[in-house]
Order: structure tokens, then sequence, then C-alpha cells
């Protein structure tokens, strides 16, 4: 958990994270991660093999459903109102610009 | 001009009760139009200055008003809130209303559904005036972070309402909504509730449904109340609690009258006190001593209300804060994946290829913190890394969530600071984003074990500026806390 965010990094998880940053922020974004990640580094000084980790912290542990909801076609969203926010549709479809370079 | 009028205005007023205005209301003595009507007027006034709200929803409004007027007309009966002025914190969708999260990548978007909890206040006659301004996806603890300009705190307009619901906090602060909905991941209802003077609730993971509330992380996100009093607050809860069939994590728990059992008094004649239970942990250094003394006069007071203080121990408190970091910023980063530009929201049009659409759309619709977050998050959880910061932070959580149960056996409430300071100035961490995250200390604690919570006003400092009491309680242990909260209110601190 020392690791240092190296420039690389930042270019790899831009790439992963679909976000590019301009060169002058590659900067402060490296400074930035490296102090958050510096200050999570003390969760080292816990030992925490053997431990379950928790993902879920509802009261609800499994939901026993005494019988399943009934399987049933209900209304869904209007399609035209959904295609409307669309920033490119033909109304049935979304535009988007062409996938495959070439 | 503008500048002056700091000193020579005032923001703070306190909305009326619920039950005041119901009777108002039922009695014809005030119109709900001409109510909402007031509201806007006095919005017009106010929100240049406080930004609180982002968007109006007149046509709505005054068409629920209309609604409300005609059932006292007939002489119907009236649902819980009716023609009671609302505002929405905008990162829960409404019907054909802008929700832009406070984000330019949702500027232009209207949405084709209801919010669940907002759908559940209109049913029951609220009004929605409009929705309001909060941190870009709820990330932040000062809302400095929304793209829409930061919210002024009305007790001291230089200063910041907290965050992230930190309009939703001012709004009520200033009158300029009897009562709002906000949402809380880290501390964004308790925070702003504690920095604005107003309660704020946080209800236990699962209470209410999130159906229609913008995901920011979805292990933590809940949607929670603010209003002047507690006892209104409780009933708002009773109003937006239950199981929603459109959110499976929603709990089928029965939804208790909040606002019945918050009038039970903490020592009830012939029962033992409720014993409340101080961690040391939440009074050591970094603490304001003017937030500390008046903690400790809500403490003395809850004493005298026939209380047992007791002490409890929370020793791993201080790695709450970079486990929240972890897991919030890793779930953020799936969560917020679905911004792409392609089915609703901001699209770049200099984009010659869908991957760069992808990438240029997030740019240019993103903030600076929602980058960052997403950075960290996809970071902690990418090949390597996963064991060393997600995982861990997975297992320190359990760690946290046990320790709470362990000291809910021992005592019925923990009472603590919700913030180790009072609102602090507009530019004054924005700079560093390490100092805003320990913002968060007493807060994220009861986020990452899902346990519920209220915030009470609980004094003020010598300059003025309220002081919240965190109220913390077991799952669905709402009512408990009220209780506390009530007492709390009813010492005057």
């Amino acid at each position: 958990m020392t690791a240092r965010v190296t420039v690389a990094d930042v270019e790899r998880v831009a790439e992963l994270a679909h976000l590019e940053l301009a060169p002058e922020e590659i900067e402060p974004m490296l400074r930035d991660l490296n102090a958050i990640l510096d200050y999570v580094a003390e969760l080292n000084q816990l030992d925490t093999s053997g431990i379950e980790p928790l993902a879920q912290v509802g009261e609800l542990e499994n939901v026993a459903i005494p019988q399943p909801r009934p399987d049933v076609v209900a209304p869904s969203l209007d399609r035209a109102a959904v295609m409307a926010q669309a920033p490119e549709s033909d109304g049935a479809f979304f535009k988007v610009p062409k996938v495959i370079e070439r | 001009m503008t500048t002056e009028t700091k000193n020579t205005e005032s923001y703070v007023e306190k909305p009326k009760t619920l039950a005041a205005l119901r009777d108002e209301i039922a009695t014809g003595r005030t119109k709900a139009a001409d109510l909402a009507a007031s509201y806007y007027a006095r919005i017009e006034e106010k929100n240049p200055r406080l930004n609180v709200y982002l968007s109006l929803t007149k046509e709505r409004a005054l068409a629920q008003a209309a609604r409300v007027d005609d059932l006292v007309k007939k002489g119907d009966p009236l649902p819980a809130l009716a023609g009671i002025p609302m505002g929405i914190k905008d990162v829960m969708v409404v019907q054909g209303a802008p929700s832009t999260a406070g984000s330019k990548i949702l500027r232009g978007y209207q949405p084709p559904y209801d919010c669940t909890a907002v759908a559940k206040l209109e049913a029951a006659g609220a009004v929605l005036l409009g929705k309001l301004n909060c941190d870009e996806f709820a990330m932040g603890s000062s809302n400095e972070n929304s793209a829409y300009g930061p919210v002024r705190n009305p007790v001291d307009t230089d200063r910041v309402p907290g965050g992230s619901s930190g309009g939703s906090a001012a709004a009520v602060a200033s009158n300029l909504a009897v009562a709002t909905l906000g949402s809380d991941t880290g501390g964004s209802i308790r925070q702003p509730a504690s920095f604005c003077g107003v309660v704020g609730v946080l209800p236990t993971y699962g209470r209410v449904s999130r159906y229609g509330l913008i995901a920011f992380a979805s292990s933590l996100d809940r949607i929670g109340p603010f209003a002047a009093n507690v006892r209104d607050a409780a009933t708002l809860l009773g109003v937006i609690a239950g199981h929603d069939p459109k959110d499976a994590t929603s709990s089928p728990a029965p939804v208790e009258d909040y606002a019945s059992e918050s009038d039970k008094p903490v020592k009830e004649p012939g029962k033992a006190g409720l014993r409340i239970g101080v961690p040391a942990e939440y009074f050591a250094e970094g603490l304001d001593p003017e937030v500390r003394a008046a903690i400790e006069k809500g403490i003395a007071a809850l004493e005298a209300a026939g209380c047992t203080i007791k002490p409890v121990s929370l020793p791993h408190t201080k790695y709450a804060v970079p486990t929240y970091y972890l897991v919030a910023t890793a779930e953020a980063s799936a969560n917020l994946a679905r911004f792409d530009g392609v089915r609703y929201g901001h699209r770049s049009p200099h984009s010659a290829t869908l991957s760069d659409m992808y990438s240029h759309s997030r740019d240019e619709g993103f903030g600076a913190e929602v980058k960052r977050r997403i950075f960290l998050g996809t970071y902690a959880l990418s090949a390597g890394y996963y064991d060393a910061y997600y995982l861990k932070a997975q297992q320190v959580r359990r760690i946290l969530a046990e320790e709470f149960l362990r000291a809910f056996a021992e005592v019925d409430a923990i009472v603590t600071p919700t913030s180790p300071t009072p609102a602090f100035k507009i530019g004054e961490k924005s700079d560093d984003p390490l100092a805003m995250y320990l913002a968060d200390i007493y807060t994220v604690t009861a986020s990452l074990a899902g346990i519920c919570g209220v915030t009470v006003p609980c004094g003020a400092t010598k300059a003025g500026l309220p002081v919240g009491m965190q109220i913390l309680a077991r799952h669905l242990g709402e009512s408990t806390a009220f209780r506390v909260a009530r007492a709390v209110e009813a010492a005057q601190i």
C-alpha cells in the first residue's frame, strides 16, 4: 500500500476510467492521489487476516422471500420520453459516432 | 452593493411547524396556493445570495397546491403533508424537472420518472417548490463542488453550509422551504444540518427507497429529511420510509410512527432512562473546544432528563475515513461509468469515434473532485491493487460495523459531535482534498456500519455558529434516536 502513483499509472487509470486529463492536470492529480494513498496506508496498521470483507450493511442479511413475486408484465418507461433525452437518436436507437476506426 | 448585504440583511428564519401549518391550511386560514406563492416570493428575494435553489418547479407546485385547496373546500380528509412547501436535493429525479446532481454532465437532463421518496411526499400532499443545490454527485463536504456555484450558509454568508446536501440544509435554515430531502453517503445530511442549525436524519441503510436517487456509492447512499424541529423530521421519515419493489435493498420492516414515538420521554415513569454512550474517540485531538463545550452541555442535559450516561469504546474510529474514501470512491467509479454521453446528459461535440466521445464527454462534464474520486476508485479497483485497497477497506469496514454492534449491546444510543468544527469559510479548504475529507471524521463510521442517526442543534459558538449533536442508534432504531434528539432540543442549549 505504499506504492507511489506515477505518470504512467495516471495515464493507465485515465484510460480505464474513460477520462482524459489535460497535460496541466496530470501533476495535481499525481500529488492528490499520492497524498490520499499515503493517508489510507494507515489501514496497513491493522491485521485483517481472516476477516470476511463486508459489502452489505443493511439489517437484511438474506431476504427470506415467502413466495416469489408473480412474474407479470408491468408497464415500463415510455420509450418516446426516454429517447427524447438522448443527445442523438432516430427515435428507436441511440446514435453514436463510429465504433471501428479504419 | 450585494457584497455588503451580509451585515444588513438576515437570512435566518425558522419555518412554522408542520402542525401549525396543517392547522392553518385545514381551517382555511391559509390557502396552500398562497403559501406556495409566499415561498416563491421569499425565494426570489433571498436565493440570489444563498444560491440554494438550482431550479423551480412552479407549475407542478401550484397544481398540487390547488389540489390541496380543493380538498379543504370539499371538506375531504387531508393527507399528512397537505400544502407543505418542500425542496428536493438535485440528486433525486423528478419527472420533467431538471435534475443535474450539481454536475455539468447532466445539464438539461429532464428525467422521465419520479424518485420514490419524492413521489411519496407528493402523495402525502407536499408541494415541491424546486430542486436544491449540492456538491456534484453528492461528493463534497462544503457545497463548493457544485458546478452551479457554492451555496452560502444563511447564518454567515461567508461560510459554507456544509455538504453535500448544503442546499437542503440552508433552505430550511433560511425558510426557503419548510422541510427538504437530502442524501447522505458519508455525512452529507448530518454535517450540513449541523453547520446550518437544523435537524437532519440519516435513516438506517435500506429504510428509505433509493429508486430515483442518482447513485454515488450504493452500499452507503441513503435519502433522509431535513426539518426545523425533530418532530417534523420524524413525521417526514414516516412518510418516505418503507419497502419499495423498485429498490431491492429497501427494508420490508414495518414503518414505525416515528413522530408519536419521538413524543416518549427519554425516561418513562417506572422505567429506567435510556442509556447513552459517549465514545472518547470522538472527543479527541482536533475537536474544536467550543464544539466540545456545546456537546458536553447537551450530554449534561440528557443526564438531567433521566438518561444514564456511559462511556463506550470505538477504538477503530480513526480508520473510518480512509476506509470510507476507498469504499465510496470504488463504488463511485463504477456508478459514474453510466455517464458516457450516449443516452442522456452531455455529449461532447468534438468526437470522431465512440471512444473519444466517452472520454471527451466525461472530461468536459465532470468537475475536479468527481474526477479525483473516479481516479482514486478506479485505481483502488484495478489489477494488482484490489486486495491492498478495496478488499482491505471492506475488511476494516466489518471491524467498524461490529464495533458498533458491541457498543449497542450496552447502550441505546451513542452521542457525538456531528463535525469537529463549526462551518468553515468558503475557500478555506477547497485546495486541499485531504483536509476536506477529514471534515467527515465523525460521520463516516455510521455510514459504513449502516446504522441510523439524527443531527440536532446543540448550542452555538461565541460567534453564533451552530453546533450539531449526532445521535446514533442501531439498525432500525430511528425512534430511539428521535426520542434522544427531542430531549436535546427541549433543553435549548
